[in-house]
């Protein structure tokens, strides 16, 4: 089966609706899929839920989506770089759920194993343990955390070849492994596309299994804190 | 005379062991790693997804696939290793950290810990202080000890919403250090140079003992 695309278009053809849930990968704008984002604003799908661990800046990343008013709810575990988040928050237009960073990648591991709960210490003691199942295991107190899975993965990874294998490359893998097993249908943006055979199979990060759709595209790799040392 | 934030991050890196993965929170703690001790050899995690992180690139080694958990431009080291944020926090939640030092909003004398929220203000998230402070073997917190107001950060209960219930082992302030036996009690170990024990008292809600 054909899991190459031309672009980060037709790889979503078909499979936004609106009301959907979106998983994304990156940690702030590092390993965010850049392109298939701009699909997503171009196609005006709106009344979506992403599951991502932050939501971009003013103007770039999942920004952009709030911009054109296209995210009704969001979950996450930091939203802090974002003055457009923090309007529509506040003004009520945003539903925002928030977790604890290890319980949300945890929580996206889980859902793409098929596992639908966890017991979890992160988060005993406060907000984020009211309404949830407590159980002592070997005397310590736990709670019950759930799988999460979405319509829809997309992911970002350095390359990939035809039969949707994955390699990531330094900080930019973070969520984009767990999020690829977690969505019904996940499609990969790469910065390239190489002949199947070509990667080394025990340096492989995400197998095809979990990929259906891939394409190459650009990406403009925008730094959030650009933070140097001087030669001396 | 008080601590300055350098003279606290450098009082916190005595903490620092030989051997010891380390987590360092944003603020102060970063500047824990301009004062690890001669002959301590430590490796850095970073949570979104590095061990052995190494110090700001230079200019033209920047790499935006290279980022720490503040988001900053960093660079690699022999020994530095990628993974995903399940394997990051599989070390942290799995308590593999040997150590995390973080900052804080308010910590009660039985080492509940405040650090992520104001009710009323924008919240930003826990983003992983939560899993640290429930998974790290040891949690040491650097914070000055009195608010911009002139409040004492160390209560007899946490007023904020916390981050973790009885998960602080030691607290580093501008005026000393203070151990806490976590769900018990805290008590006075170390006064910064020229402050007095009656100072501390005053400036100090919490209940401690004094073991100088």
């Amino acid at each position: 089966m054909e899991k190459r695309y031309q672009d980060a278009a037709s790889a979503l053809d078909g499979l936004l609706f609106d009301g959907m849930t979106i998983m994304a990968g990156g940690f702030g704008l590092c390993g965010i899929p850049e392109n298939l984002i701009a699909a997503i604003r171009d196609s005006g799908v709106k009344n979506l839920t992403f599951i991502s661990n932050n939501c971009g800046v003013d103007g770039f990343g999942l920004g952009v989506l709030l911009e054109t008013r296209q995210i009704a709810r969001m979950v996450s575990s930091y939203v802090g770089e974002n003055k457009e988040f923090e309007r529509q928050f506040l003004s009520g237009e945003l539903e925002l759920e928030f977790n604890p960073q290890g319980t949300l990648a945890e929580r996206i591991r889980a859902g793409g194993a098929g596992i639908p709960g966890f017991y979890t210490k992160t988060g005993v003691g406060t907000v984020i343990a009211e309404g949830k199942e407590h159980k002592v295991f070997n005397g310590e107190t736990y709670i019950l955390e759930t799988g999460l899975v979405a319509d829809l993965s997309i992911v970002k990874a350095w390359k990939g070849d035809t039969q949707g294998n994955l390699v990531y490359r330094k900080t930019s893998r973070n969520f984009n492994p767990m999020m690829a097993t977690a969505g019904k249908v996940t499609v990969a943006e790469v910065e390239e596309i190489v002949p199947t055979g070509s990667l080394d199979p025990d340096h492989i990060h995400t197998p095809g299994i979990f990929v259906q759709r891939i394409f190459a595209g650009v990406q403009e790799k925008r730094i959030e804190k650009r933070t140097v040392r001087e030669r001396v | 005379m008080a601590w300055d934030r350098d003279q606290m991050a450098a009082r916190a890196a005595q903490e620092l062991k030989d051997g010891f993965y380390v987590n360092l929170g944003i603020g102060i703690p970063t500047l824990v790693a301009n004062y690890i001790p001669e002959g301590v050899d430590v490796t850095l995690q970073s949570e979104n997804g590095m061990l052995g992180m190494g110090p700001f690139p230079y200019d033209d080694e920047v790499d935006p696939d290279l980022i720490n958990a503040g988001k900053q431009t960093i660079s690699e080291l022999d020994r530095s290793s990628y993974f995903s944020s399940a394997d990051s926090f599989a070390m942290i939640r799995g308590g593999h950290i040997d150590l995390s030092i973080l900052g804080a909003m308010e910590v009660s004398e039985k080492g509940d810990l405040a650090n992520w929220m104001v009710p009323g203000k924008m919240v930003k998230g826990m983003g992983g202080a939560m899993d640290l402070v429930a998974g790290v073997k040891r949690v040491v917190i650097v914070m000055d000890h009195a608010s911009k107001a002139g409040e004492s950060k160390l209560l007899h209960q946490c007023s904020l919403p916390l981050t973790g219930k009885e998960v602080v082992d030691l607290v580093i302030t501008n005026l000393g250090v203070f151990e806490v036996e976590r769900g018990k009690g805290m008590k006075l170990i170390e006064l910064a140079p020229d402050v007095t024990l009656d100072e501390v008292k005053a400036q100090t809600e919490a209940k401690f003992e004094v073991a100088l």
